[in-house]
């Protein structure tokens, strides 16, 4: 029991984010060309909506709430406080878990009955879609069963992945939840290994500087102003017919 | 005046024999791989007609574009708004069925089928599943079909005629059709670099190419609902965008991009438009009724001193100023007034344009009585008893111009934002030009007339014959008037480009293998 948890519960998360750390990096700076979110809409572009919908917003909303329990501890506990308060976070965490579980299902589904996209499906699509369909259904579960989740993660797990982050790893209360939180955990720090490897790192490349770009964009192969200065290095080799 | 030079274009649509030529030669170079299949960078249709995708000018289906309301002008089906909160499904993504299934034949099967009582055949199979399929649709399925129920009246271009006026359009003795040849516009104001949330798409500066970086395009397929001509292409297989590249490889070592070299009817002319950038923001925001002129008036006059003075302020060389001097283009669209924008309502600016088709439209027939010649033939050439004529008389000044057999509103819905003055303006020069050279070399028609006819269109005796020269007879140097490249040290122009071949094409070191 003990080398179990030392592996899955300390080598592993180890394993898991330098994977992460360093395929991520590589990937994106040398195999910026496999870097795409793969849409297959253009193949099958009406039953994606009843997934990749529900799945997304689900994911989104959950993926900033187990976020912000990390990050804001003491507000999610100081939020909770207030029964009715408490319930409002439970109930829409559910139905966000509900919504991806959902969208996930139809997701799978559309994907290996569509005769298209067995063309543009690979094996690690099989495995993201296991790992997070067991994901999600744990966590509705440990949900359920195991309440309040948002007050006893911030008290429980946040110490321990402070605990990773600070490179003392500190397993003692985490070693004793109940086996469906510990799978939770491993599912969690399985996906983030794999997220270099697989379609997952699209989220990675989230297009935030949309936000505040310009729209159009000009790209110049030499500053325009410097091209005629002598000043400039081209000056050495000015093109003879300029 | 901030000043930027763009490598443009003009098709003359009257010289267009609808042989695809070009898009071959553009599919061999560029898009002969997996996932690209059913990309046409180049396509050809026919008008009326659907086109490639179907229906792709009806905005209300494909949400292409800008479109101006209240005086603001946004993007109609992307955005920053909705590209980053659609980013998970983009609800006017066009799909597959929209442009065709790709397919190919299984011609082993004629060679390696067994001995039997009938003939083998080559079914079609999918490209996409490998799996037999029927073919609905494919390159150029609507060929020559404007007649037909599906295509011809299907056209988005008809949505303003009256009933009766499509009547007249579709009478089978006087239905006529014409091509229309398009490849990317690489246009002033692109929705396609507006809507990509990446910022994979971008104008190069020194030409104005319009390109999509592989390595940075996520697939978020924004450009693809932008583009209101559906020149930016989603492949399927890689998970990339792509679109035409203008042949910048081509371009930059002095050759005419492929489809262009290869076009057999000669239609096509390349070089570059001086113009003011500051200009684009309010030339976008005007009404539809000015939009054509002012887009025309952004184009600078390149023989002006003070326009080479800034031009050569903003880095541009002198060797791209003087082939502007040279420019085709700058004498169809500026000088002569002649060629028109496509679908100049959808904001993008495209610098690609059109003269329009005068010969299938002007033409018209009239009934002979022929009796008396056929009695002079051999009786062995006497299958002929047809007693239509084609009209080319020239008795009227422009009479044919109000019998022509395609409502003037249908090409103004095309070409000037349904402005028909527009169109007949360019009819009585495209008219003025043959009366004048008839003139020259028949001689059937008076000088009299002919310097009339001439006055009327708006042009002079040189002019006219000019654009006989350039019309009919130009060389190859004059239709592709191409600045050399200032990129020789570039870092593209260092890799040896050959070994990607049939691959994604230019710029990549590894081998474009699709993601996991
Ligand atoms: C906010 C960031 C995200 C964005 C912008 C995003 C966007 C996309 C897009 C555009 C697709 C392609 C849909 C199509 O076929 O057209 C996709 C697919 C997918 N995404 Fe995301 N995603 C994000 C976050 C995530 C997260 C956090 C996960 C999982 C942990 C995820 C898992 C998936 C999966 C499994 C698919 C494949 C669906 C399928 O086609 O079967 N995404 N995503
Ligand atoms: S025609 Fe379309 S793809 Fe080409 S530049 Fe214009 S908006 Fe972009
Ligand atoms: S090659 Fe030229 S003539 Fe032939 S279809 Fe293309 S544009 Fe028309």
């Amino acid at each position: 029991m003990e080398i179990l948890n030392n592996f899955f519960l300390i080598a592993l998360p180890y394993i898991a984010l330098a994977l992460f750390l360093v395929g991520s990096i590589y990937r994106y700076t040398h195999k910026g060309y496999k870097v795409s979110s793969l849409s297959s809409q253009f193949l099958e572009g009406r039953r994606l909506f009843y997934g990749a919908v529900p799945f997304h917003w689900g994911v989104f909303f959950l993926f900033f709430g187990h976020l912000i329990a990390v990050l804001f501890p003491r507000g999610v506990l100081a939020w909770n406080s207030q029964p009715v308060r408490l319930m409002i976070l439970e109930i829409s965490a559910f139905i966000f878990g509900i919504s991806m579980l959902i969208g996930l299902i139809n997701l799978f589904i559309r994907r290996y009955t569509t005769p298209r996209l067995k063309y543009v499906t690979n094996k690690m699509d099989l495995v993201i879609y296991i790992l997070l369909i067991t994901q999600t259904a744990f966590g509705l579960w440990i949900a359920y069963n195991f309440r309040w989740g948002s007050s006893w993660f911030s008290t429980l797990l946040t110490p321990y992945i402070y605990s990773i982050f600070k490179l003392q790893p500190d397993i003692s209360a985490v070693s004793l939840l109940p086996w469906a939180v510990k799978i939770h955990i491993i599912i969690a720090f399985t996906i983030v290994a794999i997220i270099p490897f697989s379609r997952l790192i699209h989220f990675l490349v989230y297009p935030l500087n949309y936000l505040w770009r310009p729209y159009q964009q000009i790209r110049w192969n030499w500053g325009r102003k410097s091209v005629r200065s002598p000043k400039t290095a081209w000056s050495l080799h000015r093109p003879k017919n300029n | 005046m901030d000043i930027r030079s763009q490598i443009s274009m003009v098709f003359h649509l009257d010289k267009c024999i609808g042989c695809h030529t070009c898009s071959v030669a553009c599919k061999n170079i560029w898009t002969d791989r997996k996932g690209a299949e059913y990309m046409w960078w180049n396509n050809v249709e026919t008008k009326p007609g659907t086109g490639y995708p179907g229906k792709w000018e009806d905005q209300e289906i494909y949400r292409g574009g800008w479109e101006k309301k209240n005086g603001k002008v946004r993007l109609k089906g992307a955005g920053k708004r909705r590209g980053l909160t659609n980013i998970f499904y983009n609800p006017n993504l066009p799909v597959i069925d929209d442009y065709y299934e790709p397919f190919t034949y299984k011609y082993l099967d004629l060679i390696e089928a067994p001995q039997g009582d009938v003939q083998p055949t080559a079914r079609p199979v999918s490209l996409i599943t490998g799996e037999p399929i029927d073919i609905k649709m494919g390159p150029n399925w609507d060929d020559d079909l404007s007649g037909t129920l599906d295509y011809g009246r299907n056209d988005p271009n008809l949505q303003n005629l009256t009933q009766a006026e499509q009547e007249v359009m579709f009478q089978l003795e006087k239905m006529a059709f014409f091509y229309l040849p398009r490849i990317c516009n690489h246009c002033l104001n692109p929705a396609c670099v507006a809507s990509c949330p990446s910022g994979a798409i971008y104008k190069r500066g020194e030409d104005g190419v319009v390109l999509i970086n592989q390595e940075v395009c996520r697939a978020w397929r924004m450009c693809v609902t932008a583009c209101p001509y559906k020149k930016s292409y989603y492949n399927w297989h890689a998970g990339k965008s792509e679109k035409c590249i203008l042949c910048f490889p081509r371009l930059e070592a002095g050759l005419a991009p492929a489809c262009m070299h290869s076009c057999v009817g000669r239609i096509r002319y390349l070089g570059v438009l001086l113009y003011d950038a500051d200009k684009i923001k309010d030339t976008v925001h005007l009404d539809d009724q000015e939009l054509v002129d002012a887009h025309r008036d952004m184009i600078l006059d390149p023989f002006d001193e003070n326009v080479i003075r800034e031009a050569k302020k903003n880095g541009i060389a002198d060797s791209t100023i003087h082939a502007a001097q040279f420019s085709p283009v700058y004498k169809y669209v500026k000088e002569w007034k002649l060629a028109l924008p496509l679908h100049a309502e959808f904001r993008t600016l495209p610098m690609l344009f059109y003269v329009p088709p005068l010969l299938p439209v002007m033409a018209s027939l009239k009934q002979v009585d022929n009796t008396e010649d056929s009695k002079k033939m051999n009786p062995i050439a006497k299958y002929w008893d047809d007693n239509w004529l084609y009209d080319t008389s020239t008795k009227e000044l422009f009479g044919s111009l109000d019998q022509v057999r395609f409502p003037l509103k249908y090409l103004a819905n095309m070409f000037s934002i349904g402005d028909e003055e527009k169109i007949k303006d360019k009819w009585k020069k495209l008219m003025a030009v043959r009366i004048h050279r008839r003139r020259k070399t028949v001689g059937d028609v008076s000088d009299e007339k002919a310097n009339e006819v001439l006055k009327a269109a708006g042009l002079t005796e040189e002019q006219a014959d000019g654009i006989f020269y350039l019309t009919a007879l130009a060389k190859f140097e004059d239709r592709f008037v191409i600045p050399p490249a200032h990129r020789e040290q570039a870092i593209e122009m260092l890799d040896f480009t050959g070994d990607v071949k049939g691959s994604t094409g230019f710029g990549f070191k590894s081998k474009p293998k699709r993601g996991i």
